[in-house]
């Protein structure tokens, strides 16, 4: 026994610890999403954050410890976002086709769902800094993080705040849909892609292709807008 | 070997667009930059298999990338405890709002036959 704790305080402490636990967990997840016929609230992005959270706070491990190994997944979000140019790249036929339908919908979604957050944090009378990390929430993170920045907000809160955003459009958007009668699966997929970004992306590529392709394009499309228009707007107003 | 070539043209792009976002202090972040750089240089057909392959390896697992941030939730244990319920208030409403805007705005935007 006494070994095996100073076995674990070893191991927890070099960056092998988060980078496994990660892939790990996500792994475990993503088996358990795909056994239950990826229903939405058995997300997996949901589900590794919250065991991972309650694991390191179990086991009083600090994030910086977890994000030493945890950070090499994290970096690949970089690659990730200029990937988003291969997406947009197959679908350029269309979207100089539907250029004007396509450009009208991702600004108006993308300016309502910033504007919303805004508007409902100001209403509740949370703190500027909060609301200002709030703002870039349907951007994808890493983006989110550089936005905030730049508008007064707290990068790493509005990565956060942009996660759960993910997860609340991958989680609950179907019944949304429902709701508003819209069936149409390339529809759906480019609203998951501009609200929900990454995660919505995600969960759209994992039901339908077309619906992927739309979300990827709408990613794409919500990155270069917000990241061109949000700095902009807050320097203006 | 060709989703390795494609991670360098992914890896050259962000190089190349954080140098332009550094030099000229440009409002976009680097990355975004880079997205722009790989969208002209897909016009050669040399660079299309290569990054088609490493894109899809990317972006299927793309919501794993989000995890390690995720996590940091734990940190901010102290103004989830203070704003907690009102900051879940906001991230879900105006997830919903976003959501119903774009897609009401696409479908009516867009003739019904090709939808």
């Amino acid at each position: 026994m006494q070994n095996f704790v100073e076995l674990w305080v070893y191991l927890s402490a070099t960056p092998l610890f988060g980078l496994t636990a990660t892939i790990v967990t996500y792994v475990l997840a993503q088996t358990v999403y795909l056994r239950l016929n990826q229903a939405p609230w058995a997300n997996p992005v949901l589900w590794t954050v919250l065991v991972l959270a309650a694991l390191l706070t179990v086991s009083d491990t600090p994030y910086p410890t977890y994000f030493a190994g945890a950070q090499f997944i994290h970096f690949l979000l970089g690659p990730a976002v200029v990937a988003l140019a291969w997406p947009l790249w197959q679908r350029r036929f269309e979207v100089r086709r539907r250029a004007g339908a396509i450009l009208l919908a991702a600004l108006l979604g993308g300016t309502v769902a910033a504007l919303s957050a805004v508007g409902i944090g100001y209403a509740l009378g949370l703190p500027t800094e909060v609301i200002m990390s709030l703002a870039p929430k349907s951007v994808t993170a890493p983006v989110a993080m550089g936005v905030a920045e730049k508008i007064g907000g707290i990068p790493a809160l509005a990565a956060v705040f942009a996660v759960l955003t993910g997860l609340v459009g991958a989680v609950s958007g179907k019944y949304l849909f429902d709701a508003l009668g819209i069936h149409s699966l390339a529809t759906r997929g480019f609203a998951l892609g501009t609200a929900a970004h990454g995660i919505g992306a995600a969960r759209a590529l994992q039901v339908n292709a077309d619906a992927g392709a739309y979300a990827g394009l709408a990613l794409g499309l919500q990155v270069l807008l917000a990241s061109f228009l949000m700095p902009l707007a807050y320097r203006l107003f | 070997m060709d989703s390795l070539k494609g991670f360098a043209w992914l890896l050259a792009a962000q190089s190349l667009g954080e140098g332009i976002a550094r030099l000229t202090h440009a409002p976009l972040p680097g990355p975004v930059i880079g997205l722009v750089i790989l969208l002209l240089a897909l016009n050669f057909s040399f660079v299309q298999a290569p990054v088609q392959a490493a894109a899809e390896a990317l972006l299927t697992h793309l919501s794993l990338l989000f995890v390690p941030v995720g996590v940091g939730v734990m940190v901010h244990t102290g103004l989830i405890a203070e704003y907690g319920v009102r900051m879940l208030v906001v991230i879900v409403l105006a997830t919903w709002i976003g959501l119903a805007v774009t897609a009401l705005a696409l479908r009516a935007f867009t003739p019904a036959d090709k939808d």
